[in-house]
């Protein structure tokens, strides 16, 4: 069978996988299939060079080699989806002192992304009925959303949704004022 | 949540784009051409990705695209680079993304589709195909003239 593959394959350029440390740590690593071998990297910097004539060689390659390869295509990846929290005062849709003092800072830095799509979803504590948190969280989340339009964002391209008690940061009884669970979660990608 | 992320993504798309956009050019750099139904048109930030779209780069060109799922690919330069399929459920998180790099050099960072379920994205190449499990990794084809 290795001898039917051989005369019916062309020759194909030298290929090249390297596995990278991943930004939170978490390897699950990438199988390789080639020439009917399997193999699986995942460690950092665990590579698997395939020869012009399709058979794979296991192999490692320092950061270095990797960097002098590659920094022009790892340079072009876009900024990493990120979520940031904001916290409200019991029962407004102001910000609490802590998260006032951050607003800035997360907002300066979802400017500065190319193209941002924001998601803005606006969460309560447990005080009070359905209907009252459902209309609170989405005036939590519209009010971080027209603070991102004044900022020259693209209306187009933020959302603001509120789901009221439904999603708790943590868990409580039904009535129970919880200033974690008072926040808005702002998506970007 | 997941829900929203639908509704949101749909509305989200409505304006410049379309609703079955799979995702974003966020980078460019240099020459970036995208090829659509035999057209190549540049591709300029904002743009919006389809199934079947094809990047291709010049020497000074590179793209970075950010996908429905949170993947992330980049190209580099003198690359070809087909997304052969894409589909990804906001609600469940199944999905399937097939790319293929016939030329040049990628790097990837898998996204929420690939966490739901492993290997659900994969990278072909002319002699291989890898298999994502979850990580972030670099991929380079030599052009066969230039084999040793």
């Amino acid at each position: 069978m290795l001898t039917a593959c051989a005369t019916t394959r062309r020759p194909t350029g030298e290929e090249l996988v390297v596995v990278l440390p991943g930004h939170n740590g978490k390897i699950g690593g990438v199988v390789v299939r080639s020439d009917g071998k399997e193999n699986v990297l995942d460690s950092a910097w665990s590579a698997s060079r395939i020869h012009s004539d399709w058979t794979p060689e296991a192999t490692r390659l320092s950061q270095s080699d990797v960097k002098t390869a590659f920094a022009t295509t790892i340079d072009a990846l876009p900024g990493r989806p990120t979520t940031y929290l904001l916290y409200f005062l019991e029962g407004k849709d102001e910000f609490t002192a802590e998260s006032r003092g951050e607003v800035d800072k997360i907002f300066s830095e979802l400017k500065r992304r190319p193209a941002p799509d924001i998601l803005v979803i606006g969460h309560t504590d447990t005080v009070g009925g359905l209907t009252y948190n459902d209309k609170l969280s989405l005036a939590r989340a519209e009010r971080v959303r027209e603070k991102l339009v004044a900022l020259g964002l693209s209306s187009e391209r933020i959302q603001a949704a509120g789901r009221g008690k439904r999603e708790l940061l943590v868990n409580t009884e039904d009535n129970i004022s919880e200033p974690r669970n008072r926040r808005v979660e702002i998506n970007v990608r | 949540m997941r829900r929203i992320w639908v509704l949101a993504a749909a509305l989200a798309l409505a304006g410049s784009a379309v609703a079955n956009d799979i995702g974003q050019v966020k980078v460019t750099k240099g020459g970036v051409q995208v090829e659509r139904e035999g057209k190549r048109q540049a591709a300029t930030v904002g743009m919006g990705i389809r199934a079947s779209d094809i990047f291709v780069t010049g020497a000074d060109g590179s793209a970075g695209i950010t996908f429905l799922d949170n993947s992330l690919v980049s190209v580099g330069p003198n690359t070809v680079f087909a997304i052969d399929k894409y589909a990804f459920d906001t609600t469940t998180h199944v999905g399937e993304f097939e790319g293929n790099l016939k030329q040049g050099k990628l790097a990837a960072v898998s996204g929420k589709m690939v966490k739901q379920s492993p290997e659900s994205m994969k990278i072909r190449t002319p002699a291989s195909v890898m298999a994502v499990r979850g990580t972030e990794f670099v991929v380079q084809v030599d052009p066969p003239s230039q084999r040793p």
